[in-house]
C-alpha cells in the first residue's frame, strides 16, 4: 500500500532564508509520526507545508500516493489543529466544530450527531454556546481539537494540541488521542514538545534541528540510539549523560577513563565496544547509572564519585555529581543514602551506552 | 519630623480639584465658542426676517416661526426653480446611500484580500491605493470629467456615485486592511483546512467580525460625500444636483432681499444627516478607531 504521506528532498524557504531544508520522511496508513524540535525548527511549517496553506520551494510531497503540488488544502483530506487554535471569533463553539461539515455540506442531523460525540469526548459540552473569547487557553485548545475531531481525513496533524491543558487532562486527553490513533487506524503527524507524549503516541519519531532532520526513527531507537549528540540531548528527561572519555582497548575489552574532581579518574570497561577513536563522548541515560545493589550483570561497573546535588522527585530521586567536568545526573531509588559532599557509589551499565564523536557529534555504530 | 503641621496629601488633591475645574472651565469656553456658529444659525432660522433687521444677532427668537424652515425646505428659489432643498436632498440621498455601501463593501473586499491573501505585489496595490488617498480633489476633475463623458455618466446620479465610490476606495480599503492585518492569519489557514472558500471566508468569518470597522467606513464615506460640493458641482447637472449645490444657489441667488432664515435653515437641513450620523454612530466611530486586534 502506498504511504500515507510521503514528503521527499521537501525545501521551504521564505524569502532568501531556508526554513526547512531536504526533508525526506513517509508515513505509512495507521502511522502516528510525532515531530520534535527546539522552538522555531520549522516544526509548524513543515505542517503547514503538508497542508498546503505554504507553498514549497523544492521537492516533492505525496499524499495517498497522489502528488499535492496543484492541490488545494480542502481537497487534501487532512485536519489540522493549530498552534495558535485559529477558533473563529464570531462563531460559537458548536458553529466552530460544525463550520467544516457545514460548508462541505455535511447534512444536518449527522452535524449534530458528530458534534455530541466530539463534545462529549472532549468535556465541553457546557461551552457549546460560547464564543472563543469566553473561553480559557485549555478550553480553547480543546475545541480546537474537536474542529479536527468530527472530520473524518485521511491525515490529521496535530500543532502541540494539548500544550495548555493541565496535567491531569493532557494525561487524559493523550490516552484519548492515542485511542483514536488505534480504533480509527488514522494516520497522523503530531508536533509536541513534551517528551512524554512524544514517547508514548509515536510510532514513528522525526527529531529536527535548524530545518534539517536529525533522526527519524521508533521512540526506542530515538531513545536508546540516539544519531548524534543533539538528539541524545534533546530527547528524554532528564537529559543523556554526555561525559568525555579517552579510550584505551585492550584484551578484556575498551577501557574507558573518565577525570574525576579530586581524585584519579575512574576507568570503566566495555567488553563489546571495539575500534573507539582515541576521545570520545560517552552517552549514559540517568537511569543506566544506578545504586549497586539495583543493577548487576556483567556490563554494569562500580565508581565512587562525590554527590553534588539530590533532588528528590517522587518515586526517584536524582543525584548529580560531576564526571569528565560535566554534571551527570543518575535515577536513584527515592530510599537513597546519597548525601551532598558525601562519595557514593554508583552502578554504571554500560549495556546501552552510546559513543560520539567529539568532533562531529555523530553517533559511533 | 515627627510633627507635620499640614497633610501634604490633603493639599494636593485640593490642587487637583482646582486643576480638574480649571481645565473644565477651559473646555467649556472652547465649547461654547465652537458651538456660537450654530446657536447663531438656529436661533436666526427661527426668526422671522423682520426681527433679523431689527434685532440682535445672538439674542434668542422673540417669536419662534418655522416659516424659514418651510420656505427652505420647499419654496426656496435655487436660481430660476423655486421648489427648495428638497429635491436636492433627495439627490444627494440617491448619491450617497449607493455611494457609502459601494465603497465600504469594496474596500472591505480589497482590505481582506491585501491583508491576509498576500498575494505578489499585494504591497505594492495597496500602496497605490493609499496614494489615491492623497491625490486632491481638483486634480482628478479633468481626467474624470473626461472619462464620466466616454461612459455616457455625465451630469448623472450614477455618475456621481461612480465619482466617489472611486475616490472613497482608498481610504476604506485603508481602514479595513488595517483592520484585517490585525486578525492572525491562522484564522483564514484553518478555514481553508475546513474547505471554506474565498468568499465563503470573507462572508463568514470577516465580515461579522467587522462591524467596527463597517460603522467607521459609513460614517466617514457618508460624511464625505454628504459634504461634498467639489464634484458635486462639477459633475451634475441641472436635475442632479446634491443639496450642498443646492445650498450654495439657494445663499448666492441674487433675487430680491436676502432672507438669512431660510439659508440658515436650509444650511442646518443640509447638515442635518452628517449630524444624526454621528450621533447615532459615533461611539462606534471612536471604538472602531482605536479597535485593537480580535484575539480568539
Ligand atoms: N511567514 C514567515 N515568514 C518568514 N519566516 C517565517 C514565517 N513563518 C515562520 N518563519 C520562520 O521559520 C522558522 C520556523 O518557524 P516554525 O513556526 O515552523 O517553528 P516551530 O518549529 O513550529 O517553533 P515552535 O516550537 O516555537 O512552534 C522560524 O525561524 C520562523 O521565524
Ligand atoms: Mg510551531
Amino acid at each position: 500500500m502506498a504511504p500515507i504521506l510521503d514528503i521527499q528532498n521537501l525545501y521551504k524557504s521564505y524569502g532568501s532564508t531556508e526554513i526547512l531544508k531536504d526533508i525526506n520522511v513517509s508515513i505509512e496508513p495507521g502511522d502516528f509520526l510525532v515531530l520534535v524540535g527546539p522552538s522555531g525548527c520549522g516544526k509548524s511549517t513543515l505542517l503547514n507545508c503538508i497542508a498546503g496553506l505554504e507553498p514549497i520551494s523544492g521537492g516533492t510531497l505525496m499524499i495517498g500516493g497522489q502528488d499535492m503540488n496543484d492541490v488545494s488544502p480542502k481537497d487534501r483530506d487532512i485536519a489540522m489543529v493549530f498552534q495558535s487554535y485559529a477558533l473563529y471569533p464570531t462563531m460559537s463553539v458548536a458553529k466552530n466544530i460544525t463550520f467544516g461539515m457545514k460548508v462541505r455540506g455535511v447534512d444536518q442531523a449527522t452535524q449534530d450527531k458528530k458534534l455530541a460525540e466530539v463534545a462529549q469526548q472532549l468535556q465541553i459540552e457546557p461551552l457549546l454556546k460560547r464564543r472563543p473569547g469566553q473561553l480559557s487557553g485549555g478550553q480553547r485548545q480543546r475545541v480546537a481539537m474537536g474542529r479536527a475531531l468530527v472530520r473524518d481525513p485521511k491525515l490529521f496533524l496535530f500543532d502541540e494540541p494539548l500544550s495548555n491543558l493541565d496535567a491531569k487532562l493532557r494525561v487524559e486527553m493523550r490516552t484519548e488521542i492515542k485511542a483514536l490513533h488505534q480504533n480509527l487506524g488514522a494516520s497522523m503527524v503530531y508536533v509536541t514538545h513534551d517528551q512524554i507524549e512524544a514517547m508514548t503516541l509515536a510510532t514513528k519519531i522525526v527529531v529536527m534541528k535548524g530545518g534539517v532532520i536529525q533522526q527519524i526513527g521508533t521512540p526506542a531507537e530515538i531513545y536508546n540510539q540516539p544519531a548524534n549528540l543533539f538528539v541524545a540531548d534533546f530527547m528524554g528527561s532528564p537529559a543523556m549523560n554526555l561525559i568525555p572519555a579517552k579510550t584505551r582497548t585492550d584484551a578484556a575489552g575498551t577501557q574507558l577513563e573518565i577525570d574525576r574532581p579530586g581524585g584519579a579518574p575512574i576507568v570503566l570497561t566495555d567488553t563489546r565496544a571495539r575500534d573507539l577513536p582515541a576521545d570520545v563522548i560517552l552517552g549514559l541515560r540517568p537511569e543506566d547509572i544506578a545504586e549497586p545493589g539495583y543493577r548487576s550483570g556483567e556490563t554494569v561497573q562500580q565508581a565512587d564519585c562525590k554527590v553534588e546535588i539530590v533532588e528528590p522527585a517522587g518515586a526517584d530521586t536524582y543525584v548529580v555529581t560531576t564526571l569528565g567536568g560535566k554534571l551527570v545526573t543518575a535515577r536513584l531509588h527515592s530510599d537513597t543514602q546519597a548525601a551532598p559532599g558525601v562519595n557514593h557509589t554508583f552502578a554504571f551499565d554500560l549495556g546501552k551506552v552510546s559513543y560520539f564523536v567529539p568532533e562531529t557529534g555523530e553517533r559511533i555504530a | 519630623m515627627t510633627d507635620v503641621p499640614y497633610s501634604p496629601a490633603r493639599q494636593s488633591s485640593a490642587g487637583k480639584v482646582a486643576l480638574r475645574w480649571g481645565l473644565y472651565l477651559i473646555l467649556g469656553i472652547f465649547a461654547v465658542y465652537y458651538l456660537m456658529p450654530l446657536f447663531v444659525m438656529i436661533t436666526t432660522s427661527l426668526k422671522s426676517l423682520e426681527e433679523i433687521r431689527t434685532g440682535d444677532l445672538v439674542s434668542l427668537p422673540r417669536e419662534v416661526t418655522f416659516d424659514a424652515w418651510a420656505k427652505a425646505w420647499s419654496g426656496a428659489c435655487t436660481g430660476i426653480q423655486c421648489e427648495g432643498v428638497r429635491p436636492y436632498f433627495w439627490n444627494s440621498v440617491l448619491i450617497a446611500v449607493p455611494g457609502v455601501l459601494i465603497s465600504t463593501l469594496l474596500g472591505a473586499v480589497n482590505g481582506y484580500v491585501v491583508a491576509q491573501w498576500r498575494f505578489k505585489g499585494a504591497n505594492v496595490i495597496f500602496a497605490l491605493m493609499l496614494f489615491g488617498c492623497f491625490i486632491p480633489f481638483q486634480v482628478v476633475l479633468l481626467p474624470m470629467a473626461r472619462m464620466l463623458g466616454l461612459l455616457g455618466m455625465a451630469g448623472t446620479i450614477p455618475g456621481l456615485i461612480f465619482v466617489h465610490v472611486i475616490y472613497g476606495i482608498g481610504f476604506t480599503t485603508l481602514f479595513f486592511r488595517n483592520y484585517y492585518v490585525t486578525i492572525p492569519v491562522e484564522l483564514v489557514k484553518a478555514a481553508k483546512v475546513d474547505g471554506a472558500s474565498f468568499l465563503r471566508i470573507f462572508w463568514s468569518i470577516f465580515l461579522p467580525l467587522s462591524i467596527p470597522i463597517i460603522v467607521v467606513s459609513v460614517i466617514w464615506q457618508f460624511t464625505q460625500i454628504w459634504n461634498d460640493f467639489l464634484f458635486g458641482v462639477s459633475f451634475s447637472s441641472a436635475g442632479t444636483q446634491p443639496v450642498t449645490v443646492a445650498l450654495n444657489n439657494i445663499v448666492n441667488s441674487t433675487t430680491g432681499v436676502k432672507e438669512y432664515n431660510v439659508d440658515m435653515a436650509a444650511a442646518i437641513i443640509a447638515a442635518l444627516p452628517t449630524l444624526l450620523v454621528y450621533v447615532v454612530a459615533g461611539k462606534y466611530f471612536i471604538r472602531g478607531l482605536t479597535a485593537g486586534s480580535v484575539k480568539g
